[in-house]
């Protein structure tokens, strides 16, 4: 008995998912209604749904985030910016340059495409910066971090450009008769697909590999550069594609707004899902785990009406908890005070 | 000479457990005045539980130490504590401030002071007459920073001594110094010596316990073994002890390399060259053929092998591979091209500690089939365990993380990662460096293996003899440049350390 239990609290991601059992569990108390689930015209409705909904973007996020981490012990701070960009790119290709319109002025499929180039493209330059020239990933990508929205404003120029025509909101809404939100599915597929190609490849081998010694990894003939490149430049193409939701679920270009401080919600999506910010060993479902809980705890405090501009402050006291939880330092003194405790335990028996 | 010694230190009946692990088993250990006392073992015979015990950073669960001058056991909390009551230790990391200069470094924390503040001028004499008494030639007033860890090493025992000069712990001094370097250290031990210091002196290197010590004690397994004078004690019987088992002795391995390597060249290089650290270099290895690459640390040897391997890449010269001109721009061209190198500093080049022994043992495979080309979990667990087997890996599973080994193991680790790609040509530089002898005796059977199989392979270590048991010819380089090549009867220990002195001695 003790045994198994001992094999399941060592289990990588036990602490993750007790964390966001914790939330729910507050949420079960507090919120009985939370996880009520009803159907109107076929579409399903509850505090649950929307949770897993709105976490999509950051789902998406943490997942190249995680990689980021993993190869470069750094962190990529401009996906947020990544993503405006992204968003402004396409809606100035639907719009051909209008600021508003009812019709597109472009196929759509040409429209995402160009997102997904643009986000390419930025996770390319930050790819670029920290490999080849040895920037600190930190600095390298605070360069887009505050020219990205510049960027984005420039494209549109200086303008929330709305492209209002129904097919253009589906990326973020419901397609018509199916009962959950796109955004879900897309965030699904995206983990699925960057799983199996990391369990199939040795590349998630690599990742951790250059991320832990990246000199040694280059002796044994993994060309770390590439690797770090390949992650930034990955992760920019994810923010293009969390851009893409977060624009068709406003149907606008909103430079100043699209993926406002998502940056770092994503990276302690990692630090959640018990990933180390020092790089190497890497999960991913961690870190999708991770984006959910921080997803359930803001909607958590919507639900139990706390006010938008309240929610950081119990969003921090909470993240502290559960970061603290997860430290080693925390774990090794709840050792210690467990095992005094043991013995004065058995010494008061005797 | 002898009769004037007496017993300085003694440790009677010493236990010491950890968790699960008897590290100390009555173990007793005697130190005379004037005598440098070596302790043997191999890793994890308890070595530097002994040591630890006595300087006082472990408590010792059962026995006493005695110390000469005080009338009861002693008992020491804290190495500060030990050192108070005249017993210090220097260590092979050198724990001075290389900021501060030579005499502050001597008498921090206890300068000599003139109406409250530091008289300058006396400590600066004092620190130059402290070293000028030992032999070591060094201005007190430069930054400790300057000199060479060596100096660094023989300012730290200048200290050590100069605060306490009872007993003097010398753990594994000498594993960064070149030869040149362990003599000078040698010089500063013997003087020591006669001023009537005990030392205890830990160390890998064999040679050197027979050029400088008096006496040896040797430990296995947490027990003592045995206390010998040096003089009663030969090589080899040294090595059983440690050992504890019959092993075919250090010097049969010679009788081994009976093989003469086939005709073809499988490497040549042409005036290959790389500025600032090698000079034009010629060389030709045989299939099959062994070659040793000897110097002082800092002659080139490393770098020659890394400008081969490709890891830096070579600004002038050629390199030819079977024949055909080749240039690496990344190892993984020279992997493509059947080399393999296990690179002198295994922590920071060699072992990616996080990833487990598997992971590491296939690493270097999976690199050479290409991202795509995933090696199947069950090919991985065959692999890792015919390597683990093969090399006797002494692992508690195959996915524990590499880290979790000790230095011999992870250097076997580091080995079955490179045999696994069945390699033509094999890069080994320090192989056996702070490894056990038992471990040492074992990779330098599989180097012999290796080349009667037909594969090639490049040794470099600071141990000359263990070159000579396995190489077919030594290549000797000084300052970047080669200025021997020795084969065949040519080679011997006087040989190569005349080359290696060149004119200077």
């Amino acid at each position: 008995m003790n045994e198994k239990l001992k094999r399941i609290t060592h289990y990588r991601l036990f602490l993750p998912l007790i964390c966001l059992a914790l939330v729910l569990l507050v949420n079960m108390i507090k919120t009985p209604t939370f996880f009520h689930l009803s159907i109107k015209n076929g579409v399903l409705y509850g505090y649950t749904v929307d949770v897993v909904n709105r976490a999509s973007e950051l789902v998406i996020l943490a997942v190249g985030m995680t990689l980021v981490v993993a190869s470069s012990a750094g962190t990529d701070i401009s996906v947020g910016a990544v993503m405006a960009v992204a968003g402004a790119v396409c809606c100035y290709i639907l719009s051909g340059g209008a600021v508003s319109v009812n019709e597109y002025h472009a196929p759509w499929i040409l429209g995402l495409l160009a997102a997904l180039v643009a986000g390419t493209v930025c996770g390319a330059w930050n790819g670029f910066l920290v490999s080849r020239m040895k920037i600190q990933p930190m600095v390298a990508t605070l360069i887009l971090f505050t020219a990205g929205r510049g960027i984005a404003q420039l494209i549109t120029k200086g303008q929330i450009t709305y492209i209002r025509v129904e097919s253009f909101k589906l990326l973020g809404a419901n397609i018509p008769g199916i009962p959950l939100p796109t955004p879900i599915f897309i965030a699904i597929i995206v983990v699925l697909i960057t799983s199996i190609v990391l369990k199939k490849t040795a590349l998630g081998l690599y990742i951790e590999a250059v991320g832990i010694n990246p000199t040694a990894s280059r002796n044994v003939g993994i060309k770390s550069k590439q690797i770090i490149f390949f992650t930034y430049t990955f992760c920019g193409l994810l923010a293009g594609i969390a851009g893409m939701i977060a624009t068709s679920r406003i149907y606008s270009a909103d430079a100043n707004n699209i993926g406002l401080n998502m940056e770092l919600d994503a990276i302690l999506a990692v630090a959640l899902g018990g990933n180390s910010l020092g790089g190497g060993k890497f999960s991913i479902s961690g870190s999708v785990i991770g984006a959910y809980t921080i997803q359930a705890l803001t909607t958590t405090l919507y639900a139990m009406g706390v006010s938008a501009d309240q929610i950081p402050v119990y969003k921090a006291i909470v993240v502290v908890i559960i970061v603290t939880l997860q430290s080693e330092e925390f774990n090794r003194y709840m050792r210690k005070f467990s095992a005094r405790f043991a013995a004065r335990k058995a010494e008061v028996a005797k | 000479m002898e009769e004037h010694q007496h017993v300085v230190l003694t440790m009677r009946g010493i236990c010491k457990s950890f968790p699960g692990v008897k590290a100390l088993q009555d173990v007793d250990f005697t130190l005379r005045t004037g005598e440098i006392h070596a302790l043997m073992g191999e890793n994890g015979a308890g070595k530097s539980t002994l040591i630890k015990v006595l300087t006082g950073v472990y408590e010792l669960d059962k026995g006493e130490i005695r110390l000469e001058g005080i009338d009861h056991p002693i008992v020491n909390r804290s190495p500060e504590e030990a050192q108070s009551k005249g017993i210090s230790t220097v260590y092979q990391e050198v724990n001075l401030c290389p900021n501060l200069s030579v005499a502050e470094n001597i008498y921090i924390g206890r300068e000599p002071k003139k109406f409250g503040r530091i008289d300058w001028k006396t400590m600066n004499r004092l620190g130059a007459e402290l070293l000028k008494s030992l032999d070591i030639d060094v201005d007190v007033t430069v930054p400790l920073g300057h000199y060479s860890i060596a100096l660094q090493q023989m300012v730290a025992i200048a200290r050590a001594v100069d605060m306490s000069a009872k007993v003097l712990i010398l753990d594994e001094p000498t594993s960064s110094l070149d030869e040149l370097e362990v003599e000078k250290l040698f010089t500063v031990m013997r003087k020591l010596k006669g001023q009537g210091v005990g030392i205890i002196f830990v160390t890998h290197f064999l040679e050197q316990v027979y050029e400088v010590c008096d006496r040896i004690t040797v430990l296995r397994n947490g027990q003592l073994v045995g206390e010998y004078p040096v003089a009663q004690l030969p090589r080899l019987q040294l090595v059983a002890k440690m050992m504890g088992k019959d092993f075919d002795d250090l010097a049969s391995i010679k009788s081994l390399r009976k093989h003469t390597p086939a005709e073809d060249v499988v490497i040549s290089t042409e005036r290959l060259g790389h500025s600032g650290t090698i000079k034009p270099f010629d060389l030709q290895i045989q299939k099959g053929q062994v070659v040793g690459l000897a110097g002082l640390l800092g002659s080139g040897r490393s770098e020659l092998a890394r400008c081969i391997y490709g890891t830096d890449r070579p600004d002038s010269g050629k390199l030819h591979v079977d024949g055909r001109e080749f240039a690496a721009s990344h190892p993984i061209d020279s992997m493509h091209a059947g080399m393999a190198y296990l690179p002198e500093d295994r922590k920071n080049e060699g072992i990616i500690a996080d990833l487990s022994v598997r992971e590491n043992i296939m690493i270097a495979l999976q690199a050479k089939r290409g991202v795509f080309k995933l090696l199947s979990r069950k090919e991985q667990e065959e692999f890792t365990d015919k390597y683990i087997d093969l090399l006797q890996i002494k692992t508690s599973d195959r996915d524990a993380p590499v880290k979790s080994l000790s230095g011999g193991n992870q250097q076997k680790v580091i080995l079955g990662r490179w045999l696994l790609t069945e390699p033509d040509f094999f890069i080994l530089d320090e192989p056996t460096r702070g490894i056990d002898v038992g471990t040492k005796t074992e990779i330098q059977k599989l180097v012999l293996q290796l080349a009667d199989q037909g594969t090639s392979v490049m040794f470099i270590s600071s141990e000359i003899d263990e070159m000579l048991r396995t190489c077919d010819k030594m290549e000797v380089l000084r300052d970047g440049a080669k200025v021997a090549e020795l084969d065949g009867d040519r080679m011997s220990q006087e040989s190569i350390m005349a080359s290696i002195a060149g004119g200077e001695r």
